[in-house]
């Protein structure tokens, strides 16, 4: 197996054709794929592997292969799931304490629909608690780091690029860089070839985001497109499925294998899902793409800045037509978000009482003594503050002046965006965040919501308005870290957005990177 | 002629034993004080499923064996709106005139329970299901009214929502045990206005709306299963004054409790006011071995139960307008509306002209029993229903009261029973030969009636000329009895007609040989 190293972080298309033609069995890059997952261990992008189900499900695929009867091409593909989908028999933690215990009797529509077509879970990956986070820190497992720029990296890795040997300048064991959040350990999964695509959710950013620190394909698709049953919910209205790849090919075979109505979540668009693909030869010339000058945040780092123009400038020359565009009341998106947030949390969370599942502290007093102390043994501080903020914003009185008004303001940020499909605009073009990937100890300086604050910015108005967006990587940083932008569309235009986010990916070439030639993986 | 002392024996039912245990609060004027009284009335929706999840709703299955991953609030699940339910409400709201909403929102309702796994409860209340409807009823009670008077309570609105599980409290042990067999019932809350001035007029207002909601379908109403539970506010002024401060009871499970919880609890308030007490904002509970209203809890709070919309459920969309095109499929109300039975009130409209109003409101105060009444009368449309009604308020129900038969005992033996009331309607049997074969029942003959009477010869005697040889022979052979009668002791007449009744095995027609013993001794 001497081209497994390449083959484990080749796409899924080439793969599966090498599945099918019988060059390569499941089972073998599987084996792989779980030996990478050890080496990439210091990473922390795993909470559970589930090397028992990925071998069955790979062994399944493999005699699928032998009767020709394959279920497409995800048959026999590695994938990870965000460790906030239930997939039953194994642990679904939330990385929180309150469910490290918690064994769901079913599978999330995301995970049963990809079951359905034969890929095969080779674990569940970390989460800042209940994906309340944009940096993959505040997990009860400990914090993913990225790729980029660690030590992993360098002993078991190459990229392509004409890669500027980066220079650790702080030797300090803080001064790594964050892969980003809350779906980081799904983005590391995939950086590091140990699986071919991960799903991850976004109700902020946490797809995308990762996406983008991590040098992925990161897709948000349009709220209610994809299944939330078994999404273990932060923000109902907010959450949505997202997808982590590392092309835009791979991105929309996983969308068209997950995405359509599902009867168990009412809020799911009851029309069939047409699957589609895209052509390798694309003509954007026909696309108007907005660039909306409020996402010029004042934060924004210089090469991103520069990112954006070069990226524009690129379009431009591809025949698109580009116009400065303004969404108005961008600002308010995540003082917004932050209310309803924390609404969500208040309620969702109330379930979390220790009596059906979940931590259960050992106390007899009384059941609202129980629940006390379950919920503050169970939950970590960042949880049971929202919690606490949550229903002080839905007490009777504050009701009208925190919820609904967060509510109108979202229909503005929402009207924003019609305002500029309505004009004639058919993408968006922003930063997907204003940097590259921060530095643990340079992110920690900031609290959580200052966190979130900055991480979301660019990323939170979409999940306000339910449209789809895509994070595309553009290039490396003068560090070597991974620089990214964004498109979004209007609802349900996954396929123009994915269109132009093709093309763009062919224009840049962002580097790929490869698994070094490993006796380890033999 | 036939025992019309027996008449309101169904309304009585609920009055039994109580009006003398009644501890005597007052001895002053109570007219001055103003009692008012308003219901909520939760009813169990008769549907197979729960109002959310596929789980079974029988009353009698195991404990904890009706219970659905969302229904234990396992995370991840969601709601999914039983359609049954809705029509249910709708059928509900319509035939009590309420304004069916076109559209209505679902809310959380938060509160800690250990019998509420989701720490809330789906509910409806800002825009309910329907709105201000109405119900007329008949309020009678022997003794006191002579003739049933009319009475109407408007309602404010009627919501759909889920039950709460069960909690078992072992005070022995020192344990609760929840059962969530419940959790997750369909409910409608019918909210109705403070119409209401004592218990006797809400004992009839929930008898006449169980007697609408069984004519639908729509709830069992069987109080003693839980299906249907009353909960009453009751508040004291003086005439033209404010309404005064009301208490709440709970959870009242039966008509006789009703009635006389509420009757205690007025004049509780109203000794307390008399004293130049206050009354307290309080819950409290019917104890039906004491007899009297209980503290259930203390005055807390106001309780913040932090409503918001349920994120997880679109709004409930119905098809109210016949003149737009119901292109999405909704639920029709129009066509519901067609389909109602004839309610109650129609019912009574047609049955004036042949029932006398107390017979009418005897037999329309069950359903049960209406519908065999009907059944009867349109079997044999020769059937007085006048004769057949009494029949069976007083005949019929004495015996199962003096047996304690269930209702199932007419069910099955309707066909004897039809035969019957022919031949006392035909007057081929005389009222004491009815009775026999009417207990005869009790010995599950396998002979129809009009069989026995022919074997054992037990038809009337009713030819007049017969009738007075008979009454000549007894004459002469009483000559004493003559002597006293003709000497103003007309009490012995009544020896005389039983002195026939025996001669003739108890088959003379009484009412002829009253006649014709009246001409004979004048």
């Amino acid at each position: 197996m001497e081209n497994m190293n390449k083959l484990l972080t080749a796409s899924i298309k080439e793969v599966s054709q090498k599945i099918n033609a019988g060059d390569v069995r499941s089972s073998d890059i599987t084996k792989a794929a779980i030996k990478v997952t050890s080496i990439i261990k210091p990473l922390n992008a795993y909470i559970t592997i589930t090397n028992e189900t990925a071998k069955k499900h790979a062994e399944s695929s493999d005699s699928r292969q032998k009767d020709c009867s394959l279920l497409g091409k995800l048959d026999g593909i590695p994938i990870a799931i965000k460790d906030n989908y239930c997939t039953r028999s194994h642990p679904t933690t939330c990385a929180s304490k309150m469910l490290s215990s918690f064994i769901p009797t079913y599978d999330a529509t995301v995970y049963q629909n990809l079951k359905n077509v034969g890929a095969v879970l080779i674990g569940k990956t970390n989460l800042d608690e209940f994906a309340m986070g944009s940096g993959t820190i505040d997990s009860y497992y400990g914090p993913t780091k990225n790729l980029w720029n660690s030590d992993v990296f360098k002993k078991f890795y190459s990229c392509n690029s004409q890669a500027k040997e980066y220079v650790q300048q702080n030797t300090d064991a803080h001064s790594w860089h964050i892969a980003g959040g809350s779906s980081g350990g799904s983005a590391v999964a995939v950086a590091t070839g140990s699986c071919y695509a991960a799903i991850g959710s976004d109700t902020g950013g946490s797809t995308r985001n990762p996406a983008s620190y991590c040098g992925l394909v990161g897709l948000k698709p349009t709220y209610g497109l994809v299944s939330r049953y078994g999404l273990i919910p932060l923000v109902n209205s907010m959450d949505v499925p997202g997808i982590l790849t590392r092309n835009i090919d791979d991105a929309v075979l996983i969308l068209n294998n997950v995405a359509g109505p599902d009867r168990f979540d009412s809020t799911c668009f009851q029309k069939k899902y047409i699957p589609f693909d895209i052509p390798d030869t694309i003509d954007i010339s026909n696309f108007r793409i907005g660039i909306p000058k409020e996402y010029k945040e004042k934060n924004l780092s210089p090469e991103v800045q520069e990112c954006w123009d070069e990226v524009s400038q690129y379009l431009r020359e591809g025949g698109a037509s580009l116009s400065t565009v303004s969404l108005p009341h961008t600002n308010y998106s995540i003082m917004c978000y932050t209310v309803l947030n924390r609404c969500d949390v208040a309620s969702n969370f109330a379930c979390y009482d220790g009596m059906e599942y979940g931590h259960r502290s050992d106390e007899w007093n009384s059941v609202h003594n129980l629940y006390r102390k379950t919920r503050s043994e169970g939950f970590g501080k960042i949880v049971k503050e929202r919690i606490l903020v949550g229903n002080y914003f839905l007490l009777e009185e504050n009701y009208e002046e925190y919820y609904v008004k967060a509510m109108k303001i979202r229909r503005l940020i929402s009207d924003d965006f019609n305002t500029v499909w309505n004009n004639n605009i058919d993408l968006l073009l922003t930063p997907t965040t204003l940097t590259g990937a921060p530095k643990y100890n340079d992110f920690i300086s900031m609290d959580n919501q200052a966190q979130c604050s900055v991480q979301d910015y660019c990323t939170q108005p979409a999940n306000m308005a339910g449209i789809p967006a895509v994070n595309v990587p553009i290039k490396l940083s003068k560090n070597g870290l991974p620089l990214s932008l964004q498109l979004m569309g209007p609802p349900l235009k996954e396929k123009e957005l994915l269109t132009v986010a093709k093309w763009i990916e062919q224009r840049v070439q962002f580097p790929k990177i490869e698994l070094k030639d490993l006796s380890l993986l033999e | 002629m036939l025992l019309s002392k027996n008449i309101s024996m169904f309304i009585k039912k609920y009055h039994k034993n109580i009006s003398k245990k009644c501890i005597r609060f007052i001895s002053g004027n109570i007219e001055e004080w103003k009692s008012t009284i308003g219901l909520e009335i939760h009813a169990q929706i008769s549907t197979k499923s729960k109002l959310f999840s596929g789980a079974p709703t029988n009353f009698n299955n195991p404990i904890n064996s009706c219970v659905s991953l969302f229904d234990c609030a396992i995370p991840g699940t969601m709601p999914v709106l039983n359609k049954k339910c809705v029509e249910a409400g709708v059928l509900t709201a319509l035939a009590l005139s309420c304004e069916v909403n076109a559209v209505s929102m679902f809310e959380r309702k938060h509160y800690f329970y250990s019998d509420l796994p989701a720490g809330f409860q789906i509910t409806q209340q800002k825009k309910p299901l329907a709105i201000g409807g109405k119900i007329k009823f008949n309020v009678f009670k022997t003794g006191v009214h002579k003739q049933p008077y009319s009475k109407s309570s408007k309602i404010k609105q009627i919501q759909l929502e889920q039950d709460s599980g069960k909690s078992l409290h072992n005070e022995g042990v020192g344990r609760s045990l929840i059962d969530l067999n419940r959790a997750g019932i369909p409910l409608m809350e019918l909210v109705f206005e403070p119409d209401l001035t004592n218990g006797e007029e809400a004992a009839a207002l929930v008898k006449e709306l169980c007697f609408i909601l069984q004519l639908l379908g729509t709830c069992s109403c069987k109080m003693e299963e839980g299906a249907l539970r009353v909960d009453a506010n009751v508040s004291i002024s003086k005439s033209n004054a404010p309404l005064g401060i009301r208490t709440e009871l709970k959870n009242i499970s039966s008509l006789s409790a009703i009635n006389h919880a509420i009757d205690y609890e007025i004049k509780r308030q109203i000794s307390i006011l008399q004293k130049g007490g206050e009354v307290i904002n309080e819950t409290r509970a019917w104890d039906p071995l004491s007899k009297k209203t209980v503290l259930m809890r203390e005055k807390e709070e106001k309780h913040d139960y932090r409503f918001m919309p349920e994120p997880n459920l679109p709004p409930l969309h119905l098809y109210v307008n016949r003149n737009v095109q119901n292109t999405y499929n909704l639920i029709d109300v129009p066509s519901l509306k067609e389909q109602l039975p004839e309610l109650p009130e129609q019912i009574r409209q047609n049955l004036l002209k042949s029932l006398t109003p107390d017979t009418l409101a005897a037999i329309t105060s069950d359903l049960e029993w209406y519908l065999l009444f009907c059944d009867i009368i349109k079997n044999g449309k020769h059937r007085e229903p006048q004769l057949v009604a009494k029949i069976f308020i007083s005949e019929i129900l004495s015996l199962l009261d003096k047996y304690n038969l269930d209702f199932t005992f007419c069910i099955s033996n309707q066909k004897y029973i039809e035969e019957l009331i022919d031949l006392i309607q035909a007057e081929i049997i005389n009222q004491p030969t009815f009775k026999k074969l009417l207990s005869e029942l009790l010995n599950k003959p396998n002979k129809m009636p009009k069989q026995i009477v022919e074997e054992n010869n037990w038809f009337i005697i009713s030819d007049e000329k017969e009738l007075e040889m008979i009454c000549l022979e007894i004459l002469k052979t009483n000559p004493n009895l003559v002597k006293q009668y003709k000497a103003g002791r007309k009490k012995v007449f009544k020896k005389f007609l039983h002195k026939t009744f025996l001669l003739t095995e108890q088959r003379a027609d009484m009412a002829k040989t009253s006649k014709i013993m009246t001409r004979l001794l004048s």
